[in-house]
């Protein structure tokens, strides 16, 4: 057994002698900054299960960087949450982690202060808002500060619409203001079609945050949306343009344009049903969109939701995929190396692109890759510029604590949908739900 | 319970009663002393598992009830603050109104159900056929309750089972997603459970029906005793014991659940199933405040110890009678 190890890391040694010397202007590039050298290292991963984009961006990066190979755990993101800071604390810190939140993970120092390494691979020169979610603040906001994680893709969300439903109601090109698509709405549920497919079950999360929010962006500005998602002081979410987009949700689910049964819909049931030709428009993201592609192929179309205004700026919620490495990581500059490589090494973005849907991030100038014909994620890597040129890109409203999700938007819109809550009200219970989770 | 109490006659070994304590005999003493110790050696495996995966979890929650956690970094004392807070979880005494409300499903009606069923089987259904029944009614129990938890949520749902049988039947306009639905998401989650346990109580029941002596059913008869009286003067009387068991395990299972609701409905909607279970795991696991979590966790269990004890004296005292 010993024997067979030790040809195994000879062989294993040798071919990545050949590798760098066939790769010579690789190795000098590395040499200039944080890399994985030439001696084998074996990254400690944890991924998320179900997502195939770590796993086949880690069996690329072995292809093409064969002294690296990969130790990875994986596990449900609902343990993820549970298990992360006993991961990061533990005696086998990973070099590089799947992160449902940073914050907490900041200010307890588990996390490793990736400042140097955007320096060292000029990230801090990328397109700004791309790393803004990741930087942590003294206080504990979000939004500015030093950087602890980097996105392997940065998710859109918007529209979808199925394309034969939506001729069917006049729809010939994506509305431009609030008032078109809300026409639209009205004619769909007149010619006896769900106007909006959406989840809503609490085991998934309830999915009227994605519209409503779509909502507070088009009739307000994403400023404040922002502030309080990153808990700056004072930053309310009960604000006169707010109380507007949570009223014309009201008014919405009173005029019967999402399932009746949504309050048992899943994530998954939804997404299948859409899939099936049940609802003109969904309200999603991108990471939907393989599924999307594979239900409806080329049947299937995307819009950044329309402004209230006509020639107002679109806007977008949008978040990185989020991958951290512990504070006390042994290989913690050869996990840097591969979050820099995701982002700029052509074939890694193509995957990226390919089998996560979303836009790969990285430099302004970096080439986007191809993507098939007919795929709808053709309509998502053309929306993700529009947004990015308009400064108008949002994290998750479901983001802004760890539980005003769960304890918050969750119950509350659910109460919108069976009549026990009203818009005013609705913001107020997330208000003084988020208020009392922060004195915490 | 391992070790005699050493001021008890005890019979040694060899049959001898010696009694304690008797400073001038110092031999029985000692026999006393290794047999106390050979007990405690017998009862040692057991003790150690119970104390490090119950005890002392259990004191370890009592302990964290006072701490402000998040689980990793450092905890701060802060005395009884968890404790007021924890009335500021929202809707507190909704969940614990909705667990009451469970305990009618999860203990009540199937210790009721149970004890007219056991009753019908013991009576009619002697044989290979109350076999079969008991086997039927017991297999809920050996299902998961994850995966029972995942086929009733599809069973209630809009399109599900249980309205398509509403519709053949001309009932459409009842239909809707049982689990989704204000008005019926408790009552259809106590359903599941009915389900769950309704088995459990009947095979206990029964078993304890089993041990009434035959005699007094005889004589009842011969008294021209209908069905009606031998079960409720002989069959739930004489079950006294049985019947506070089946409280006891039903309405923990109510009050502290957690499974079936989390995998059917998660709490919602709105709060209209949140019960305190569901409340400790989003405090301890979404939150991370695990000092929180422990105070309520603190204060279930002794809601649930407040409750169960009058169950368990009533069962007592009436079977010792």
């Amino acid at each position: 057994m010993k024997r067979k190890i030790g040809l195994i890391l000879s062989a294993v040694a040798m071919l990545s002698v050949v590798f760098t010397t066939a790769q010579t202007p690789r190795a000098i590039a590395a040499d200039s900054g944080p890399s994985c050298g030439t001696d084998p290292v074996t990254l400690n991963a944890y991924f998320e299960t179900g997502f195939d984009i770590p796993f086949k961006l880690s069996e690329e990066f072995t292809k093409q960087y064969p002294n690296v190979t990969w130790n990875i755990s994986q596990d449900q993101f609902a343990n993820l949450i549970n298990e992360t800071p006993r991961l990061l604390a533990g005696d086998n810190p990973p070099d590089l982690i799947r992160l449902p939140t940073i914050v907490s993970f900041a200010k307890d120092g588990l996390l490793k202060n990736l400042d140097d390494y955007a320096t060292a691979f000029g990230w801090d020169k990328w397109p700004v808002p791309q790393l803004n979610q990741n930087r942590v603040a003294e206080d504990g906001t979000r939004g500015s500060g030093a950087l602890y994680a980097m996105g392997l893709n940065y998710s859109l969300t918007g529209i979808f619409y199925n394309k034969k439903l939506a001729a069917q109601i006049g729809m010939t090109e994506p509305p431009k203001t609030l008032a078109e698509f809300e026409d639209l709405l009205a004619k769909a549920k007149a010619a006896g079609l769900l106007p909006i497919m959406e989840w809503g079950s609490a085991k998934s999360g309830m999915g009227l945050a994605f519209p409503l929010q779509a909502l507070m962006a088009s009739v307000g500005s994403t400023q404040p949306i922002n502030d309080w998602i990153f808990q700056k002081k004072d930053a309310t979410i009960d604000t006169a343009d707010n109380l507007k987009a949570a009223q014309h949700l009201e008014q919405w689910i009173k005029s019967g344009y999402f399932p009746p049964d949504i309050n048992a819909i899943e994530y998954t049931d939804a997404a299948a049903r859409f899939g099936k030709g049940e609802g003109v428009f969904t309200f999603n993201g991108d990471w939907q969109n393989a599924g999307y592609d594979k239900d409806l192929a080329g049947n299937v179309g995307f819009f950044l939701m329309p402004p209230a205004e006509d020639g107002g700026k679109p806007a977008a919620m949008s978040a990185p995929l989020t991958y951290g490495i512990a504070a006390k990581a042994k290989n913690a500059d050869c996990a840097a190396f591969f979050l820099n490589w995701v982002a700029s090494n052509p074939t890694a973005r193509q995957i990226d692109v390919t089998i996560g849907g979303s836009n790969p991030g990285g430099p302004a100038d970096a080439k986007m890759p191809a993507v098939t014909e007919g795929s709808v994620t053709n309509d998502t890597l053309a929306a993700g510029p529009v947004v990015g040129k308009a400064g108008t890109s949002m994290d998750f409203i479901a983001n802004a604590t760890s539980s005003i999700f769960a304890q918050g938007w969750t119950p509350e819109l659910q109460k919108m949908v069976g009549g026990k809550q009203d818009a005013a009200g609705l913001l107020k219970a997330v208000q003084a739900e988020y208020l009392r989770e922060l004195a915490q | 319970m391992p070790a005699p109490s050493t001021v008890k006659p005890v019979s040694t070994p060899d049959n001898r009663v010696v009694t304690l304590p008797d400073s001038s005999r110092i031999t029985p003493g000692r026999v006393i002393r290794r047999e106390t110790l050979v007990g405690w050696l017998f009862v040692l495996p057991a003790l150690l598992m119970y104390s490090v995966f119950v005890l002392l979890p259990l004191l370890l929650s009592v302990l964290y009830s006072f701490f402000r956690w998040n689980g990793v970094g450092p905890a701060t004392f802060v005395g009884l603050k968890n404790y007021l807070t924890v009335f500021q979880v929202p809707d507190l005494l909704g969940t614990i109104s909705n667990a009451f409300w469970l305990v009618v499903w999860f203990s009540f009606i199937p210790v009721g159900i149970g004890l007219v069923v056991a009753s019908v089987i013991h009576r009619v259904a002697t044989g290979r056929f109350g076999a079969i029944a008991r086997t039927i009614l017991f297999l809920p129990q050996v299902i998961p309750l994850v995966a029972a938890g995942i086929i009733w949520g599809s069973l209630l749902s809009l399109q599900g089972l249980v309205n398509q049988a509403l519709r053949v039947f001309g009932l459409g306009t009842f239909a809707r997603a049982w689990l989704g639905d204000f008005d019926t998401a408790l009552p259809a989650v106590g359903i599941i459970g009915v389900w769950v346990l309704l088995g459990f109580c009947t095979v206990l029941l029964l078993t304890g029906m089993t041990k009434i002596s035959a005699a007094l059913y005889e004589s009842a008869r011969i008294d021209g005793a209908g069905w009606f009286r031998e079960f409720s003067s002989i069959t739930v009387p004489l079950l006294r014991h049985e019947i506070g068991v089946c409280l006891t395990v039903t309405v923990i299972a109510a009050l502290a659940a957690f499974d079936i609701v989390y995998v059917t409905t998660a709490g919602g909607p709105g709060n209209a199933t949140a019960v305190p279970g569901i409340q400790i795991y989003i405090l301890a696991f979404t939150q991370r405040q695990v000092g929180l979590a422990s105070a309520l966790a603190v204060m279930l269990m002794i809601m649930v110890v407040i409750i169960i004890i009058p169950i368990q004296r009533l069962s007592r005292v009436e079977s010792t009678q």
